[in-house]
């Protein structure tokens, strides 16, 4: 009897067409939003593409023949990769404790988390010298001292990335958590795994594609850090210029052709980030 | 909300929640150490510079003539570009989520890409508008102008990423049940549909009232820099720090900061005024 | 013994979920813990499984003090009232898990779970994902995936909760069916009366944190301990000073001695049944009082809305002052 029972499918709440009845309101504000989103963002943005090819592809290949410009998108590279994935770490880390403990201070944590967000990139550099500086820091001396430098060096790079983008990966993992809830993980504990055990093979999987977006945001957001990388890397030709200063560098140097070719780089890489958490997300939302 | 909103719904729920065991518990001891030593003590050290000085010093690198100035100028830009966007953000999310036409997708991308774009790559796309060889004969660079177009095109995702899932979650019934009652379209989106989106506008513009107080790359080679002109908050306290006058940087700073914790502060308001009306 | 539980309290601030409870549960049998949402039946259960650490008292299983044992090291099937399925996962990797962990043999855990997915008749579905299955199903799916460890006892929290009436009934025969063919100590817990007095061996009354009454559904129906039990198990009505079942009222035309006499204010038919509401004629009697007949009783009485009628216990019907 119970065999003959139809596997209905997942009961999916009947999504209505949210039409607007189209009245004159509706095409005016279409029109408007479509002309502010094309002379604010699309325009200009296609301008960069075109700047860059107007020599075909000489500015990119001029661009990979320069031993610096090389050396800080390398650079810019492993601190983004670097800070990503601390920032994941800790990321989810924090996130667990966020929805799965209790703790005193856990409101002000979770309100502290979106500081970054809200905080001058020149503010996150100007902090980190004050206390990482090796000349007059709080710790920047002491570190120094044991042949650590961070300030103007790849690890005060990585530091002002991670900064910047630390909220990322929590801002994605946190609300899925409460939503899968706790009783999976409970089940595989009645099961017989081990707190380990129910992390790896229960708790990861179901944020999985959380992280994935939160990884691809922080990763575009590292690439493209400026402001607070000024302030900690010192600037330096072919040490510690990542490729955002040396966007600036060409253009104040008149190597406008090199400043676009530059930006048109990071511009792909971050848009092809967001093309791809935007695919993610519509795949995961279809299912 | 959904998970593209800011915020953390899933606080909200602490049932199941667990005290301390000892993993957790050396997971948090972890954590927060990283967390210090990354955000809470840097940020410490500039306050503390800043005060170190006294009230006096303070106060007075703050009103120095060309950082009033800046300051002024940046809350400026920020208050109206924050108005601007309550209107253009909530339109955009409006038509994003109840418009349908062709290329309304693509829309929908466009929005993403002021957060995603590098914010140097951001001036420099602005400026090939904007700047001196602008095909539209629009020239705002090296002027205050450059500072509200910057603002605007970096700040463009919050409010629209705030409104558009609350927007989407938004009951149709509520809308057809307020018609059915007699009321016209304008004042059920009025009495309706705005209160409802409120919460995640007032988020919207607190965040995006913050970004532009501390907005620098995007403004580098847009604006000039000019002072008493074009010159924001955030390139004083570069100037300071190449100047090598920390306490001053740090004072400007300081001052950035608390307009920091204050959107903190009112995001974390408006978010638990809305987990307790759901 | 399977399940010995001694002096467990159990305290979420201020509310007292559980006080003082003492329960043996014998081996092999169907054991329901019946009561009101709310009453500390739910706790009691993740208590014995281990998801909840008791503030006092001890807890055996099969003669092992598990009181301070975590959940992964209990040996118990735990069955979640919303399923807790491994959403990415097969049917077969759910209810092969277990073995997983406990890093059984590739062609034993293979064997097993097939032997399983049978025993719940869901072969057909054993590469499915949770999500295309429907409630009943996962319900299943879940089931087999507590039996899957062969767990010393089941225990199973509101199973059929969150299913609809004619699934949830289809799924409690079958569970009954189950347990005569496995044999395992199961404990349920359940808000639905008719359900315990159904599938199960033994009830457990508990409400307000206590153990009302222990017993068989037939004890429990008919020789409730306190009013509370009475009341949670039926249907109950006021007939003079006394608390008795309104099919245990018989009911006169006629005059009779030591009967409560009232008139008839409403009479109701529902199916085979039909319902009397009578208003004793005594004013210190101000309940009207319920009587629930058989079509045959009722026309062969000659009575109708209006009538006056005398109202005594059945012989041998249970009443409590």
């Amino acid at each position: 009897m119970i065999d003959t029972i139809v596997a209905p499918p997942e009961p999916s709440a009947p999504t209505r067409q949210r039409r607007a009845r189209k009245g004159p309101v509706t095409y005016l504000v279409r029109l408007l939003v479509v002309a502010y989103l094309f002379l604010l963002v699309a325009w200009p943005v296609s301008l960069v593409v075109t700047h860059t090819f107007e020599n075909g592809l000489d500015a990119l290949r001029t661009l990979f023949e320069d031993p610096d410009i090389v050396h800080a998108m390398r650079l810019t590279v492993v601190a983004a990769v670097v800070a990503t994935v601390i920032n994941t770490v800790f990321g989810v880390s924090v996130s667990l404790l966020l929805v799965r403990t209790e703790f005193p201070g856990k409101r002000v944590l979770s309100a502290l988390l979106d500081l970054p967000l809200a905080i001058s990139p020149i503010v996150v550099g100007l902090a980190l010298v004050l206390v990482y500086g090796g000349r007059g820091g709080w710790f920047g001396p002491t570190l120094e001292s044991w042949g650590l430098q961070i300030i103007f060096s790849t690890p005060g790079i990585i530091l002002a990335t991670a900064f910047v983008a630390l909220p990322l990966v929590i801002r994605e993992v946190v609300p899925v958590l409460g939503e899968v809830g706790i009783e999976q993980e409970q089940a595989a504990q009645s099961l017989g795994a081990n707190g380990w055990q129910t992390f790896w093979r229960i708790t990861l999987p179901g944020i999985r594609w959380a992280i994935v977006y939160g990884v691809v945001l922080t990763l575009a957001r590292s690439l493209g850090e400026f402001g607070a990388v000024k302030v900690v890397s010192g600037n330096i030709l072919g040490e510690t210029r990542t490729a955002t200063l040396a966007v600036e560098e060409s253009y104040l140097n008149f190597n406008q052709e090199g400043a676009y070719a530059i930006a048109f780089l990071l511009a792909s890489v971050s848009v092809a980030c967001i093309i791809v958490v935007s695919i993610l997300r519509a795949r995961a939302a279809g299912h | 909300m959904s998970t593209t909103t800011t915020g953390w719904p899933g606080l909200s729920r602490p049932a199941g929640s667990v005290t301390l065991t000892r993993t957790s518990g050396i997971g948090l001891g972890l954590t927060m150490t990283w967390f210090s030593l990354l955000v809470l003590i840097p940020l410490a050290a500039v306050i503390v510079t800043a005060t170190e000085g006294g009230w006096t010093n303070f106060w007075s690198a703050i009103t120095n003539e060309q950082t009033s100035r800046a300051i002024v100028l940046t809350l400026l830009a920020a208050t109206a570009v924050t108005v601007v966007n309550v209107f253009m953000g909530t339109a955009i999310a409006w038509v994003l989520v109840r418009d349908r036409f062709w290329g309304r997708s693509a829309l929908d991308v466009l929005i993403d890409i002021p957060f995603a774009l590098p914010t140097i790559v951001a001036g420099l796309v602005l400026l090939s508008l904007y700047g001196n060889d602008s095909p539209l004969g629009i020239n705002v660079a090296n002027t205050s102008w450059s500072v509200y177009l910057a603002f605007l095109f970096v700040t463009l995702p919050f409010i629209v990423r705030m409104v558009q899932p609350v927007l989407e979650s938004l009951d149709l019934d509520i809308e057809e049940a307020a018609a059915s009652l007699g009321a016209s379209r304008f004042t059920t989106f009025r009495r309706i549909i705005l209160p409802s989106l409120a919460p995640a506008i007032a988020a919207g513009a607190t965040l995006s009232f913050a970004r532009g107080v501390g907005e620098y790359g995007s403004l580098v080679l847009l604006s000039g820099n000019l002072p008493f002109e074009s010159e924001v908050a955030s390139v004083r306290i570069l100037g300071a720090i190449e100047n090598d006058n920390p306490a001053a940087a740090a004072s400007v700073a300081t001052l950035l900061l608390v307009v920091s914790l204050l959107v903190i502060v009112a995001l974390d308001v408006i978010q638990r005024r809305v987990a307790r009306r759901d | 013994m399977s399940i010995e539980i001694q002096g467990v309290g159990k305290r979420f601030g201020d509310f007292v979920a559980l006080e003082n409870i003492d329960l043996s549960i014998p081996t092999g049998q169907l054991t329901a813990l019946l009561g009101p949402s709310g009453g500390g039946k739910s706790t009691l259960l993740r208590i014995i499984a281990g998801l909840e650490n008791a503030d006092e008292g001890t807890v055996e299983i099969e003669g092992v003090n598990a009181t301070q044992l975590p959940p992964q090291k209990r040996n118990v099937g735990f069955v979640f009232q919303h399923y807790a399925a491994f959403k990415h996962m097969t049917v077969a990797k759910n209810v092969a898990f277990g073995l997983e962990i406990r890093k059984r043999p590739k062609h034993e855990i293979k064997a097993k779970v097939a032997e399983l997915l049978e025993l719940v008749h869901l072969s057909q579905f054993a590469d499915r994902l949770p999500s295309q299955l429907s409630g009943g199903q996962r319900q299943r799916m879940a089931l087999a995936r507590a039996l899957a460890i062969e767990p010393s006892v089941l225990l199973l929290d509101e199973p059929f909760g969150a299913l609809d009436a004619k699934v949830r009934k289809e799924l409690r025969d079958w569970l009954r069916r189950l347990h005569d063919e496995v044999h395992v100590t199961t404990v349920f817990v359940t808000h639905d009366q008719e359900e315990a007095l159904e599938v199960s061996d033994s009830i457990v009354v508990i409400n307000e944190g206590r153990i009302e009454q222990i017993g068989s559904p037939d004890d429990l129906y008919d020789r409730p301990a306190n009013e509370f039990v009475l009341s949670f198990l039926g249907p109950v009505t006021q007939l003079g000073d006394r608390s008795i079942r309104p099919h245990d009222i018989a009911v006169s035309p006629i005059e009779i001695s030591s009967a409560v006499e009232g008139r008839i204010t409403r009479w109701t038919r529902v199916g085979f049944e039909v319902r009397l509401e009578v208003t004793p004629t005594d004013p210190r009697f101000e309940d009207r009082v319920l009587v629930s007949l058989t079509r045959a009783e009722a026309s062969g009485l000659g009575v109708g809305e209006g009538s006056l009628v005398w109202l005594r216990p059945m012989d041998g019907a249970l009443t409590l002052v």
